[in-house]
């Protein structure tokens, strides 16, 4: 295994990937939008240079699918997975892409009933795809409620919820610029940027601020978002996100960065103004 | 908020006995995987005392504050009563608010019964708790609690008593 490295502000360190992506390499797979730091990696670019070394391209959309436009086709990538329970939708439930001639070539991984073709005592064929790879019940109740997550973005358009979603990053990041003891943990301008902004106050655990956070009815993640090795890499034990949605205004931003301006007092912190 | 109280933060900021120190007969280190806050541990145990506990601890306030009391609470008492006050603390602190906690047996303790009623803050304030008596096992101690003051339900083991679950009604 191999590993592309960050840079300081938290974008793939592009500079050697021609060492790290060789003949060798039999997959590539990296994040589409990143669940920590907010930046948005060049899909395009990524999945033409593996498919240049004859690699497979696997995609993690779950941050990208649910916050802004996505074509499989632009993308160029070989298979691409997104979550339900990141999406307005249900839990334990997702969806995976795949060109139809990688999917077709894919051994089945469980066996069970609708995923067969004809059975005998010597052997089995199998469904096409997809049934191919959705052996026994299926989660009907949550596909159901995945697609009219799907039929509820895509009315609202996705680019306009991109666009909801930057203005609100926008903002946050300019009350945050305005707090000294307060740094950002990623990208602070909008370019090829998601809607999640990561920060840490100097001084106080991310837990900590997370804990004041709540006890004023707001919701934010703490820790290292499933991500402990970037951490480690940008020097931080855990950050506290906010992650916005479609679903979130301008008025809960400065909701929350008043809130933030609570933390100090609380660990008495002496923070200039 | 009633979460953090004064003496949280003080024992957050000035850690008593934070360091790794010699001699020690265990060191544990341990994690709390859903936010990375981490111990390592040592203790010292002669002649059936807690002659001291040492540590390096990184997290958020409540887990090494709660571990800075660990150390005024256990460090130059017997082995036994160390194990009372683990016992009472653990108790505490799972108890979603039920139990306030005795002064007279956790000491400082007694500031982290609000954080009872918060399940995702719990494991913060056991991480050293539980390292203590994890690294007591690790010296060669018998932590199991006397039979005459078992009160556990039948199924749940010692060694389950380590690990405490949010969900565990000690009652």
């Amino acid at each position: 295994m191999r590993w592309v490295p960050v840079t300081a502000e938290g974008r793939l360190d592009l500079t050697h990937l021609d060492e790290l992506l060789t003949e060798r390499t039999k997959v590539f797979a990296f994040t589409h939008a990143s669940n920590v730091l907010g930046t948005v990696n060049p899909v395009r670019e990524l999945a033409d240079r593996a498919h240049a070394v004859g690699a497979l391209v696997v995609l993690d959309a779950c941050q990208s699918v649910p916050h802004l436009p996505v074509d499989v086709t632009e993308l160029g990538v070989d298979l691409l997975a997104f979550s339900g329970h990141k999406m307005l939708g249900p839990l334990g439930v997702g969806v995976l892409w795949g060109r139809s001639e990688i999917l077709d070539e894919m051994p089945v991984f469980l066996t069970g009933g609708s995923m067969i073709e004809t059975v005998t005592m010597q052997e089995s064929t199998y469904a096409p795809v997809p049934q191919k790879f959705e052996a026994g019940v299926p989660v009907a109740a949550q596909a159901v409620g995945l697609a009219a997550a799907c039929d509820y973005l895509t009315a609202l358009g996705m680019d306009r919820v991109h666009a909801h979603e930057l203005m609100l990053v926008r903002r946050l990041l300019d009350g945050l610029a305005t707090r000294p003891w307060i740094r950002v943990i990623g990208p602070t301008d909008l370019h090829d940027r998601g809607s999640v902004v990561a920060f840490v106050a100097d001084g106080v655990h991310p837990h900590d601020v997370g804990q004041v956070l709540d006890d004023q009815g707001i919701a934010v993640r703490v820790g290292h978002h499933c991500a402990w090795p970037l951490h480690r890499a940008l020097g931080v034990t855990a950050t506290t996100r906010a992650s916005f949605a479609a679903y979130n205004t301008a008025a809960e931003v400065d909701i929350l960065l008043a809130a933030l301006d609570s933390v100090p007092a609380v660990f008495g912190l002496e923070v200039a103004s | 908020m009633d979460l953090y109280q004064q003496l949280i933060l003080d024992h957050a900021k000035e850690r008593h006995g934070s360091g790794l120190r010699e001699p020690f007969e265990a060191q544990v280190h341990h994690v709390n995987p859903t936010c990375g806050d981490e111990v390592t541990l040592r203790v010292h145990v002669a002649d059936g005392v807690v002659q001291d506990v040492s540590y390096d601890a990184q997290g958020c306030s409540i887990s090494v504050a709660s571990t800075s009391v660990l150390h005024d609470e256990v460090t130059g008492y017997p082995v036994e009563q160390a194990l009372q006050t683990y016992e009472a603390m653990r108790a505490m602190l799972t108890s979603r608010g039920r139990d306030s906690g005795d002064e007279e047996v956790i000491g400082d303790g007694v500031a982290f019964s609000g954080v009872a009623k918060y399940p995702a803050r719990v494991k913060c304030a056991l991480l050293g708790w539980s390292a203590f008596a994890d690294a007591l096992v690790h010296a060669g101690v018998d932590i199991t609690p006397p039979a005459v003051a078992v009160t556990t339900p039948v199924g749940v083991s010692a060694v389950g008593s380590l690990h405490p679950t949010d969900d565990k009604d000690p009652s």
